[in-house]
């Protein structure tokens, strides 16, 4: 086994304004990583608070926590911050972190523009935040965006969204949304330009395939979205009349520009989610993943349909019956590549051994979880049913067993799983296990009740409600669920900052995995590899282990 | 088959009214909870009944995955016994196994769009039906306007509907217009919702099978106030319905006993804002108040039209119903009470 | 022990097909823009004829194909020059590549000539609408999509004119050489993709939005 070399021990006795000065420079993809993750949990902490408030407020009828439009504009942050300032950093952050090291390379292909690319995502989020005390409101006070994290015109226009919250949110999201762009082409340049000996595309691992097909989207989906914000801040500014019903602009329009860039974003976001589970199950399964081929072809046809589905978001704005059924059948076509994908890893679980670790209980608390927020997708895909629960809890439930029961929880597998990897130490299993169950029983809790409140009748984005309605039992239950998730979230805090100081070292390859990261020390020197790797196989760390039966014979 | 699927959501919505303590269903004057499972109306049985099939087929594809999932879990879990070394054998795939669950899917898939393209088609009318009452309803922030055209009055947040027309079911189509921003008209017993989108008309048809008293509200984020945009429909019989309309063609009640409320209400600000028929008061930017006591609610629902809310209303609307159109006018209480005398004529 | 055997059977690494890192960043980059401008005009598209105010393009764009359009400063008098400037940057960067510097110096100095009369062009077509024709971002649909579209690509030749200024700079302080041809290659590669959609904006602004 390599030790870790001494250089981080060295960095760490640095005085504390050079080791500031260190990070703040630094164009290596692996610090740049995790500082895009880091910021990425941090500003989960934030969203988090934020849905705290809004679930506290909806706890029970009539209630008075926070005014109305405060409470407008805890939803729009929430919604805004864990889509670009949550999810979207650390799907680069861990791309920016695992691809060069899965496909053998010293780093990303031009290493100054993901620094770039990383500070314009924060200043771009922190611009956003800024609004608190920078966004003219009434009576001068600050002011967040309040608009909803979607801002449907003509709502953002100047004349229902006076002061700068508006404004605050579009340059916000259009500063770290450059960030997104200028790291997505680096990425698949990076895929695409400096993989190792012997890595032919269908020998790369499936991460990197996946997080290949992620990066494309972002390249395509992101401007349109820039350009739309452009036109927004145009009519704000300006006097222009893109979205100005009065001068002739149209409402529609806005929400096509926004869905054609806001699906593909939920694929964008998903995609991570299916790169770090088929990694993670194949390896405490102890078998190869079921059909590569089949999952890179699901991928890449994700990735293609997901471009032409924008329209299910908009059934109920009233397009033609012939609109809604094409779209209609785009958004059901979708669903088989994602069946695919889930068949295939349970064909993976199929006749392996399984060792039930942390990291695997949050894969398979994805899948679980993952599977009802698909099967509610292909519900919401269906025209006649959309018209009753669009816009209603039923797709806020949808949505976060998506996001959250798919994506946050894979993101919690994937620090279980690479922890060890990034700081040499491994997290605490026990508390861990306690992390994964308080949060499992408290996600479900707080979301599985709002299918039934969105079916009876309660729309999403209201800050109060009434008694005579019945809904008040369904938010209860999602409120004390948010209780547990906290405890949840403080166990995985106190995982994170225990083990830093004194967990387990881990050494090289704690999990016993295939793929090239393992092969290094960890934490992983500034320069990756000591010598180029060579590969033969999407396992090469099974070749290794393994030569009387290695993975080429069969590939 | 409808009924039977009508009658198991019957069961399931009363599962949940009873669990959530909310009003008993159908006590005469209160309204049912809002759900889709009690469809009071042609389209939303439509929509039930499809909703049934693919509830019944999404839940037979999750018991039978999440089944397998927990299955492999529990059968090829590692054993304590077993020793750490000797890996299970590789499978790298399968193409027939891979093909059957591309397919299969598919077929699930097609059938779905199948029955559910059809329910568009058949919900989703481009042209109202024959002999439909046709109202127009005009989305506010945060009120809903109600514009019953050839019956030749306006009134607001209370949608008056009836159940037949000699005798036949009648059919309703709603022209949705929005004079602001985007609001969507959604009354879960009725009818699937429909987007309110300034710059366009949008329709909705609906056909009561039930009378009774439906709530819904607004479902599109239209900005602070969008919690209090509610909407009450009354479906009546036709009888019932033919006296409300002749009341609600009358002009305003002239009671010489509030005069003096009246000239206070015609001599402030109220009257550029509000309509009271027969009079002064033609503002259009709220709600008509010439029959202001046939509606149950003040501020589309923010609160019960009794007396003292009456009173706190016209005081400051603002307490109510914070960030609303209406200032407070600054009136004395004096004032207040007389205004609010001559407004409980309105009958 | 079987694994000497297998060792000595190892099969030949799979060749990979790396693409040169730079080419790659610069065609994403222009997907990217592509996209970009690909919203803008279908935007364009949408709002034509919808105006409910003047001016409206017939009355104030230059008529694309009547008897005017060839005076100087006329758009499709400039738009011949923006897209002369690509032939120009062609022989640049062919001169570049065999090492012939003062050739690239010329054809380079060249290709800024041509875009500055385009960016001039573009300047005096907007002093025409804004001061004479009273169009701007707030008058109409029109004023908001004309002077977002076109303002845009005139912002994208400005950073080109930009760019190319300081590589002609560096040429004359002796700083470019042969060797530097890729890098200047794909400067190139993006002042061909501003060109090509000039060809997508014209077609939009002056052809389909005149007489659609």
């Amino acid at each position: 086994m390599t030790t870790a070399p001494e250089s981080p021990r060295l960095a760490l006795k640095a005085p504390p304004l050079s080791r500031l000065h260190e990070w703040v420079v630094t164009v290596d993809h692996k610090k740049l990583g995790l500082m895009y993750i880091t910021s990425g949990l941090l500003f989960f902490i934030i969203g988090g608070l934020e849905a705290t408030m809004m679930r506290w407020q909806l706890a029970w009828s009539d209630m008075g926590v926070v005014m109305p439009d405060e409470f407008n504009r805890l939803f729009t942050m929430h919604g805004t911050t864990m889509v670009f300032l949550v999810g979207m950093p650390i799907l680069l952050g861990s791309a920016n972190y695992l691809v060069p090291l899965m496909i053998g390379t010293r780093d990303l292909a031009f290493p100054r523009l993901n620094a770039f690319g990383f500070w314009l995502f924060l200043f771009g989020g922190l611009l956003l935040y800024f609004s608190y005390f920078g966004g003219q409101g009434l009576y001068g006070m600050g002011s967040a965006p309040d608009v909803g994290w979607f801002a449907y015109a003509p709502l953002t226009e100047r004349t229902f969204s006076r002061g700068h919250s508006t404004d605050y949110w579009i340059l916000g999201l259009l500063v770290s949304g450059f960030g997104s762009i200028a790291t997505g082409i680096n990425l698949v340049a990076t895929i695409l330009c400096m993989r190792c000996k012997g890595m032919s595309l269908m020998k790369m691992p499936i991460f990197v395939w996946i997080m290949l097909i992620d990066a494309i989207l972002v390249v395509i989906a992101m401007p349109p979205l820039a350009a739309s914000q452009v036109m927004l801040l145009f009519d704000r500014s300006l006097g222009a009349h893109f979205f100005d019903v009065q001068g002739g602009g149209s409402a529609v329009l806005w929400q096509n520009l926004f869905w054609f860039f806001g699906h593909p974003e939920v694929y964008i976001l998903i995609l991570p989610a299916f790169a770090f589970v088929s990694e993670i199950i194949p390896v405490f399964c102890r078998k190869v993943l079921f059909g590569y081929p089949l999952m890179v072809a699901a991928t890449v046809a994700i990735g293609f349909i997901s471009l032409g589905v924008w329209v299910h978001h908009m059934f109920a704005v009233g397009l033609s019956p012939a609109v809604n059924t094409a779209f209609m059948a785009s958004t059901m076509l979708i669903a088989v590549p994602t069946g695919i994908k889930m068949f295939n890893w349970v064909a993976t679980m199929y006749g392996g051994k399984i060792r039930l670790h942390t990291p695997m209980l949050f894969s398979l608390g994805f899948l679980v979880q993952f599977l009802f927020g698909g099967l509610t997708g292909i519900m919401l895909a269906v025209v006649p049913f959309d018209w009753q629960v669009s816009d209603s809890y039923f797709v806020v439930g949808h949505f976060h067993y998506v996001l959250f029961g798919g994506l946050v929880f894979t993101i919690f597998a994937a620090i279980y799983y690479w922890f060890p990897k990034v700081s040499g130490k491994m997290l605490s299993e026990r508390i861990g296990k306690w992390h994964f169950w308080t949060l499992f029983i408290g996600f479900n809790l707080t979301f599985a009740p709002m299918h039934v409140s969105g079916m009876l009748g309660m729309p999403r984005r209201i800050y109060t409600y009434h008694a005579d309605r019945g809904w008040e039992i369904w938010n209860l239950i999602s409120s004390i669920g948010v209780l547990f998730q906290i405890i949840g979230v403080l166990f995985f805090a106190w995982n994170l900052l225990r083990s830093l100081k004194k967990g387990k070292p881990a050494g090289d390859d704690p999990w016993d995995a295939w793929t090239l990261e393992w092969s290094t020390p960890s934490p992983p020197p500034a320069w990756n590899f000591d010598v180029d790797p060579e590969v033969r196989s999407r396992r090469p760390l099974w070749d290794k282990k393994h030569p009387e039966d290695p993975d080429w014979k069969y590939e | 088959m409808r009924r039977a699927f009508v009658a198991s959501g019957w069961m399931m919505s009363l599962l949940a009214a009873t669990a959530s303590g909310a009003a008993p269903v159908c006590a005469p004057g209160t309204a049912e909870m809002p759900s889709m499972f009690l469809p009071r109306s042609e389209p939303a049985e439509i929509i039930l009944d499809i909703t049934w099939l693919i509830i019944g087929i999404c839940a037979v594809i999750f018991i039978v995955m999440e089944g397998l999932i927990v299955w492999a879990i529990i059968r090829y879990r590692k054993k304590r016994s077993e020793s750490e070394g000797g890996e299970p054998p590789q499978v790298y795939g399968s193409n027939p196994v891979e093909l059957a669950w591309t397919v299969i899917p598919l077929l699930i898939v097609f059938v779905l769009f199948l029955v559910s393209a059809r329910g568009i088609f058949e919900i989703d009318k481009q042209e109202p039906p024959p002999g439909s009452l046709e109202v127009t309803v005009v989305g506010h922030r945060w009120w809903w306007e109600f514009d019953y055209g050839d019956l030749g009055f306006v009134t607001a947040n209370e949608l008056h509907i009836p159940l037949t027309k000699d005798g036949e079911p009648q059919s309703v189509y709603l022209m949705l217009e929005s004079a602001d921003v985007i609001h969507s008209f959604w009354v879960p017993q009725l009818a699937g919702k429909m987007d309110v989108v300034p710059g366009r008309i949008n329709h909705l048809w609906l056909q009561p099978s039930r009378a009774g008293k439906y709530i819904g509200q607004c479902a599109e984020y239209c900005g602070n106030q969008h919690a209090n945009m509610l909407i009450t429909v009354y479906v009546h019989t036709e009888e019932e319905f033919a006296r409300w309309v002749e009341n609600q063609q009358k002009e305003a009640v002239e009671d010489a006993a509030v005069a003096e409320g009246r000239d206070l209400f015609m001599s402030t600000a109220c009257i550029n804002c509000h309509t009271i028929r027969g009079t002064v008061a033609d503002g259009t930017f709220a709600p008509d108040l010439t029959h202001l006591m046939s509606r149950s609610v003040l501020g589309a629902g923010a609160a019960a039209n009794t007396p003292d809310r009456l009173r706190e209303w016209v005081w400051d609307p603002q307490n109510i119903k914070p960030g609303c159109d209406m200032p407070s006018m600054k009136l004395s209480r004096e004032e207040t009470d007389r205004i609010c005398d001559y407004l409980e004529t309105l009958k | 022990m079987s694994t000497i055997d297998t060792n000595a059977a190892l099969p030949e690494l799979a060749p990979v097909h790396n693409l040169p890192k730079g080419k790659l960043g610069v065609s994403l980059l222009i997907l990217s823009e592509i996209f970009f401008f690909g919203t803008l005009i279908a935007v364009y598209l949408f709002y034509i004829g919808k105006d409910l105010s003047g001016p409206y393009p017939q009355d104030v764009l230059d008529p694309p194909f009547a008897a005017p359009t060839w005076a100087p400063m006329a758009v499709s008098f400039n738009s011949i020059f923006l897209l002369t400037s690509s032939i120009w940057i062609w022989l640049a960067v062919k001169a570049l590549e065999q090492g012939a510097m003062a050739r690239f110096t010329l054809f380079w100095a060249l290709t800024i000539a041509f875009g500055g009369v385009f960016l001039a062009g573009t300047g005096f077509e907007w002093y025409g609408l804004i001061a004479e024709d009273g169009l701007w971002l707030n008058t109409n649909l029109f004023g908001s999509c004309f002077f977002t579209l076109v303002g845009f690509h005139a912002a994208h030749v400005t950073i080109g004119l930009l760019l190319m200024t300081i590589v002609l700079v560096l040429t004359l302080c002796g700083y470019n050489h042969q060797r530097h041809a890729g890098k200047v290659d794909l400067l190139s590669w993006y002042w061909h993709f501003v060109d090509g959609v000039w060809i997508f904006v014209f077609t939009v602004v002056y052809i389909i939005g005149y007489y659609g």
